[in-house]
C-alpha cells in the first residue's frame, strides 16, 4: 500500500511540475491554458489518490475511511471544477479581444464575423 | 514517510514561487489569473501533506476542501469581473 502511494505521489508531483514548465515556456496565454488546465486536474488526482491510499494504510478504523472519503471527495471536486474554471476564463479572454498566436502573426479567424 | 512528505511539500513550494512568477510578470490580466490559480492548487496539496507530517489530517482536510471551493468561486468571479472588451 505504502509503495503504491509514494508511486501516486511522485507521478502528481511530476504532473505538477510539467504544468510550471508549461505556464513558464509556453508564448501566449492560450497555451498556457493548455498547460496548466490539464497538468493540475491530473497531478491534484494522483496526489490524493496516493494520500488517500496511504491513509487507508496507515489507520484503517471508521474515522480513517471517513477521511480517505472526504480526500477522494476533493479530487472529483477539483475533477468537475478545474475544467469548468478553465473554460470560462478562456471565454472571457476570448470575448476581451485576446487572439491565439501563430508563428507569423497573422490571426487565425476573424473576429468579430462580418 | 514523514521526510519524504517534507521532500514533496518543498518541491510544490518551489514550483509555487516559479508559478508566482508568471502571476508577477504575466503581460496580460488573465497570466495573472491563471499564476495565481496554479499555485493555489499546489497549496491545496500542500495543506493535505502538512496535515500528514503533523498527524492532524482529520482538521486539514476539512481546511482543504474549503480552500477548493473558495479556489473556484474566486477564478469564476474574476473570469466574470474581467470579461470586457478591450481589458487586456
Amino acid at each position: 500500500m505504502s509503495i503504491a502511494a509514494v508511486l501516486f505521489i511522485l507521478g502528481g508531483t511530476f504532473f505538477f511540475a510539467t504544468g510550471v514548465i508549461g505556464i513558464l515556456r509556453f508564448p501566449d496565454f492560450f497555451s498556457r491554458m493548455h498547460a496548466t488546465g490539464k497538468g493540475d486536474t491530473l497531478g491534484i488526482m494522483l496526489m490524493l489518490t496516493g494520500l488517500s491510499l496511504y491513509n487507508l494504510g496507515s489507520d484503517f478504523s471508521l474515522a480513517g475511511i471517513l477521511v480517505s472519503i472526504k480526500l477522494m471527495l476533493i479530487g472529483v471536486f477539483w475533477l468537475l471544477a478545474n475544467p469548468t474554471a478553465t473554460h470560462a476564463l478562456m471565454r472571457a479572454a476570448f470575448d476581451s479581444g485576446l487572439m491565439p498566436w501563430t508563428k507569423d502573426g497573422r490571426p487565425v479567424l476573424e473576429w468579430p464575423p462580418k | 514517510m514523514e521526510n519524504f512528505f517534507l521532500a514533496i511539500s518543498l518541491i510544490l513550494v518551489l514550483l509555487i514561487l516559479f508559478s508566482l512568477c508568471r502571476g508577477i510578470f504575466g503581460p496580460t490580466v488573465f497570466d495573472r489569473i491563471i499564476g495565481v490559480g496554479f499555485a493555489g492548487s499546489k497549496a491545496l496539496s500542500i495543506l493535505v501533506l502538512v496535515g500528514f507530517i503533523y498527524k492532524r489530517i482529520d482538521m486539514f482536510v476539512d481546511i482543504s476542501l474549503a480552500y477548493s471551493f473558495l479556489f473556484f468561486i474566486s477564478t469564476l468571479v474574476f473570469a466574470k469581473y474581467f470579461q470586457k472588451k478591450g481589458a487586456t
